[in-house]
């Protein structure tokens, strides 16, 4: 649905997105990773045509953004990553709103601000002005404008910002749901999202990829993948140090595998030594890796080259 | 024409919603007759006509409409609502559209609730109706000429007040280059054909004839063309800011 090619922008000398490719199919859920900064915005602006690229191709459904950007942003439900709304309106008269500009009349229009209302758990509030709402009411009210016209391709900056852990666990889940049936891209910066709610991830530094692929995939990357800590009364560094590289925890020890494909059997090789041993085991985890450090291992902290 | 019939009308309400539109009603009539009755000696002048009233209105729109106007784009930038807007199934020109009409029909209604004079006129004596409809016709080209500037102005900026100044000063200029004092200052070291260039750019100038009750369409073409190339202009400005 979505296909990007080669995408840049800059501003000035500031090269914001710098040769960015991916596409997204119906049924995905595209995760899209970065630090601050580091172009998410700039590329769903880009998107959703309110940035007009400086090269490169975006087109949406098959239409080319730059050529057709109307038969595009039809298709398109955009969450912007400030969450504006107009303030002086009520939560009913902005879907209202949206939902008139996105063509819907009449008994079509009640109907699709209901259905988002309840979406997105606005019920409460459905006749308060905008301007009185709690920040994550406010959120949740721009994001139920993007799904109002049940839009085949959603493009999501920062769903979750700002919401209480409920909040947070009901968008994700909502998200999966959507993503079943439609494209969805959504930017974070909470990596237990990426595996909450996609189905693929892409972590862009300073405008370009650095890095794509599944959720596990990207934890695989982990030097922690495969790894396994063991807390057990009697065991020693020396005697697991047959099996990998150890390194001592508080009371733990936890053994790397030397490489990948070790890392599925490490797990039985460590009980086998514990048996063997005599070891009295409280606790063993196989750890499955850590998207934070993969995600530190290919980005730059903002103040490199900022 | 549907998204500019849908962005008028939320912006009409707008208006209303806030308390905005009642201040400046209350403050738009009460003006308008302290110019006419007081500043404008009505009643002193003896005759069936509404020249006391309309002869002030480049200078009380020279306040008033920029603060209709002024929040049209700077606020739409500093809330950051631009971004929901403009990707929206709308062009930008249909939203640039959108907004001037909701905010000259506004000022259109605001004009309308000055009826009462030309009921006071009537009763008093045999004014020509025709010469006080052409008068209206020019104050509502008048101002939508200065809220056209507006609307450039509030591009440029996502400060209300900056695009109140700038206006104001636009808008100023636009009296000034036809203004008496000023064209008698100029015609002491320019040449005749240079005064009258500069002139031609004045709402003065081009309001007079409504005045008189004369619709020319030099005039007409005068204020539409100011709009249309404001607009035009906003256009581009908005464009501007997204391609960085």
């Amino acid at each position: 649905m979505i296909r990007i090619e080669n995408l840049v922008k800059t501003f000035g000398a500031k090269r914001a997105v710098d040769g960015v490719s991916f596409n997204v199919e119906r049924g995905e859920v595209l995760g899209f990773l970065g630090p601050n900064g580091s172009g998410k915005s700039t590329t769903m602006r880009m998107i959703t045509g309110f940035y007009p690229p400086t090269s490169g191709r975006v087109s949406v459904g098959g239409h080319d953004v730059s050529v057709d950007p109307l038969a595009a942003k039809r298709l398109i439900g955009y969450l912007p990553e400030s969450a504006a709304s107009y303030p002086d309106m009520t939560v009913a008269s902005f879907l209202g709103f949206v939902a008139a500009m996105r063509g819907l009349d009449g008994a079509a229009r009640a109907k699709a601000v209901d259905r988002a209302i309840e979406l997105c758990f606005l019920s409460s509030v459905v006749h308060q002005s905008i301007d009185t709402l709690s920040k994550g009411y406010k959120h949740r009210t721009c994001l139920a404008q993007a799904l109002i016209h049940d839009p085949e391709v959603l493009v999501l900056d920062e769903p979750t910002d700002g919401l209480d852990p409920n909040q947070k666990h009901e968008v994700r889940n909502l998200i999966r749901e959507l993503g079943k049936t439609k494209a969805v891209v959504f930017s974070t910066h909470i990596l237990e999202e990426v595996d909450a709610a996609c189905t693929r991830a892409i972590i862009i530094d300073r405008g370009r990829i650095v890095l794509q692929g599944t959720p596990e995939e990207l934890q695989a990357r982990s030097t922690l993948a495969g790894a396994v800590t063991l807390q057990a009364d009697g065991a020693s560094a020396e005697k697991l140090a047959v099996l990998g590289r150890v390194e001592s925890l508080e009371g733990a020890f936890r053994i790397y595998p030397a490489n990948a494909s070790q890392g599925a059997t490490l797990a039985a090789a460590v009980i086998e030594l514990v048996n063997r041993e005599g070891w009295k085991v409280r606790g063993m985890y196989s750890e499955r890796g850590e998207l934070d450090e993969v995600f530190r291992s290919v980005t730059q902290p903002d103040t490199v080259g900022a | 024409m549907r998204a500019i019939r849908i962005i008028c009308a939320r912006e009409l309400t707008a208006y209303f919603t806030s308390p905005v539109a009642y201040v400046f009603l209350v403050i738009f009539l009460l003006l308008a007759g302290f110019f006419t009755f007081t500043a404008g000696a009505f009643f002193e002048r003896g005759e069936a006509a509404l020249g006391a009233f309309f002869g002030w209105h480049p200078w009380l729109y020279l306040v008033l409409v920029p603060a209709v106007g002024m929040r049209l784009w700077a606020e739409e930038r500093r809330a950051g609502t631009i971004e929901l807007l403009l990707t929206l199934p709308v062009t930008a020109w249909q939203a640039i559209v959108g907004k001037f009409l909701a905010s000259w029909l506004f000022l259109a209604l605001a004009l309308a609730l000055t009826f009462p004079i030309v009921i006071t006129v009537n009763v008093l004596g045999e004014p020509d109706n025709g010469a006080i409809a052409a008068g209206y016709l020019g104050s509502f080209l008048l101002a939508g000429a200065y809220l056209a500037v507006t609307c450039m102005t509030s591009a440029i900026t996502r400060n209300q007040v900056i695009a109140f100044i700038l206006s104001v000063v636009v808008c100023l200029f636009l009296i000034l280059a036809g203004f008496n004092p000023v064209t008698d200052f100029l015609v002491r070291w320019a040449s005749p054909a240079f005064v009258d260039t500069v002139a031609a750019f004045s709402v003065i100038t081009h309001f007079d004839g409504f005045q008189k009750g004369v619709i020319d369409t030099r005039d007409l073409a005068f204020f539409l063309s100011v709009i249309g190339f404001t607009l035009f202009a906003t256009g581009v400005i908005i464009r501007g800011h997204r391609a960085g």
